[in-house]
């Protein structure tokens, strides 16, 4: 009886850590299988263990330039996209207009949408208007669907602000565009950094949509997916090791500097003195507007 | 505030280019979609617009057998979704503690790895001699001839991997910043755990769950990567169709006619969420701005 109990205490922390292995057993075989030495074109089966083609990892130039491509492609992407995605949310949160019903379904539906049909009706637009497709038209569709996701990071960022803090800035002499760039932006700059990081590998990873308008280009998901059939070289493996890397850094940077943020933004007068711990950091921002 | 704030204007200069961009490249393809899939003829005479119905009707017959398969595929992905995420944002949310960070960031970071290459480890695991089919094979629950890949299992768990973390989150969220002395009044009440679950924990989810699970089925409904790493011909999902239509035949009017199929149909989907759900908690918090009215 006492494993039973044992095992229904612990049960759904027992479930979760062997879910938890389930997402993580995919990034495992891709980490190993870079170190494989597989026998044919295909890298199925492990074979055996080498470091070789981390050595050559940069030995197939079609992959390093699709990979340059997707970089850069996902660079432009985000700048534009987090830049216009940011103003959205900044009329959505501070502001009381009409249409805002509209705008927030402009910016919902394009999120709900399988990619397959965003990708297909952009496609049929530059077909119509006979637009050779190509970076350009990857960079639009790029921009186009991070806008969205953008405004969702960011929006939540906005809601929790303590609009206090910029009218204390006001009051002590700063103008608009002072209190702006060393108020307002330092404390919502952790929430454009993760939606940019959001935007960025939206745009590295993006193959569906980029599939249908990159004409000639090739970008790193085109690039698997071109090299499926003929057998996928170890150094994509790599590569998507080095990306792994780089997004769990990326991560914990962003958390941490979420928290330093939280921490910031928490030192309120009327906290300090105790009279009104709970009252909403937005309340009053909004109160005013 | 300042004289900037005060300005009727100021909201829609800010919205004014992003919006633009959605509407130019979002909203008018979708508009120029619909007008396509009326068209006729073939890429080497030339498309007409004689508002030709009968692509519906062709897209509908012809495919039929595909946009059944992808709601059965998607819709079975979904509930698997559903099953393995509620637990496990449970878990996260209440028994963690100090791991929760952790724990989350190790559903979510696979997730950022390309969408291609997770599939295609899946395909090496998967594979003919991988351990899994040795195992199974051993067990008996396949046959010593029996194969995982190509199968319709492969390509239901391959959409049901790849779109965990849209379950997860929502229902994450909703279960994270839920009172936990309302689970104690419960207990009050009720006594036992399970009714306390039900009568509680379950309907303040609900919203997240519904999410959750708008968010897992319009991705995989439209999904052919899946269906392409991990099927065959036979396990053709409409997104495979789509993508053909397109790009290898170049039927431009059919490809458009199932495109707006599909889209419509979602679209039927968010409505009647809406209509159940309400709107906020799709459209994001605007609890702020209306609390202030």
């Amino acid at each position: 009886m006492k494993a039973v109990n044992w095992i229904r205490e612990r049960g759904v922390m027992i479930f979760a850590i062997l879910v938890v292995i389930y997402t993580l057993l995919p990034i495992a075989v891709i980490i190993a299988f870079s170190f494989n030495d597989p026998a044919g074109k295909f890298n199925f089966t492990w074979q055996g263990f080498t470091t070789q083609y981390w050595g050559d990892a940069f030995a197939i130039s079609d992959l390093n330039k699709a990979m340059l491509t997707s970089l850069e492609l996902a660079a432009a992407a985000t700048i534009i996209a987090t830049i216009l995605g940011t103003m959205i949310a900044l009329a959505l949160v501070r502001y009381q207009f009409r249409g805002r019903r509209m705008a927030n379904l402009l910016i919902v539906i394009p999120m709900t949408s399988p990619e397959v049909v965003i990708g297909a009706a952009l496609l049929s637009m530059f077909v119509y208007f006979q637009v050779s497709t190509g970076f350009i038209t990857l960079l639009i569709a790029h921009i186009m669907f991070s806008i969205s996701f953008v405004v969702v990071v960011v929006r939540s960022r906005l809601i929790g602000f303590d609009r206090r803090l910029e009218e204390a800035a006001r009051d002590l002499g700063a103008d608009a565009s002072t209190t702006f760039r060393t108020v307002t932006l330092p404390l919502i700059a952790p929430g454009l950094i993760s939606a940019a990081l959001l935007a960025f590998a939206l745009s590295l990873d993006d193959f569906v949509i980029s599939n249908f308008n990159s004409g000639t280009t090739v970008t790193f998901p085109l690039y698997i997916f071109g090299a499926a059939q003929r057998g996928i070289p170890v150094q994509v493996n790599v590569f998507a090791t080095m990306l792994f890397m780089l997004t769990v850094v990326a991560m914990v940077v962003t958390v941490l500097q979420q928290r330093r943020a939280e921490k910031l933004a928490s030192v309120r007068p009327d906290q300090e003195d105790g009279t009104t711990p709970g009252l909403p950091a937005s309340a009053p921002a909004t109160a005013t507007s | 505030m300042g004289a900037w704030a005060k300005s009727k204007g100021t909201p829609y200069f800010l919205m004014g280019p992003g919006l633009l961009w959605l509407t130019i490249f979002f909203v008018l393809p979708m508009l120029f979609m619909l007008s396509v899939s009326l068209y006729q003829g073939s890429l080497d005479t030339t498309f007409e617009m004689t508002w030709h119905f009968e692509n519906f009707k062709t897209a509908i017959t012809d495919f039929d057998t595909q946009f059944v398969r992808s709601f059965i595929y998607a819709g079975a992905a979904t509930l698997l979704c559903l099953v393995i995420a509620y637990p496990l944002s449970y878990a996260i949310a209440f028994k963690a503690g100090r791991w929760r960070q952790v724990m989350l960031l190790c559903v979510i970071a696979p997730f950022f790895t390309t969408y291609l290459i997770r599939t295609y480890a899946w395909q090496t695991i998967l594979s003919n001699d991988g351990t899994v089919v040795n195992v199974f094979q051993t067990l008996g629950i396949l046959g010593d001839d029996g194969t995982l890949l190509k199968t319709p299992t492969a390509v239901i768990a391959g959409l049901t991997y790849n779109f965990l973390p849209f379950m997860v989150l929502p229902i994450y969220a909703s279960l994270e910043q839920m009172d936990t002395r309302l689970i104690e009044a419960g207990r009050d009440l009720y006594s036992n755990a399970r009714t306390a679950f039900f009568k509680i924990t379950l309907p303040i989810s609900m919203p997240g769950v519904i999410a959750g699970t708008l968010l897992t089925f319009i991705p995989a409904v439209g999904d052919y990567v899946n269906a392409t790493f991990l099927g065959s011909p036979n396990q053709a999902m409409i997104g495979n169709v789509i993508q053909s239509q397109y790009l290898v035949t170049k039927d431009y009017p059919i490809a458009a006619a199932i495109s707006f199929i599909m889209m419509a149909l979602i679209v039927l989907m968010i409505a009647i969420y809406i209509k159940f759900a309400g709107e906020e908690s799709l459209m994001g918090d605007e609890a702020e701005v209306v609390t202030a009215k």
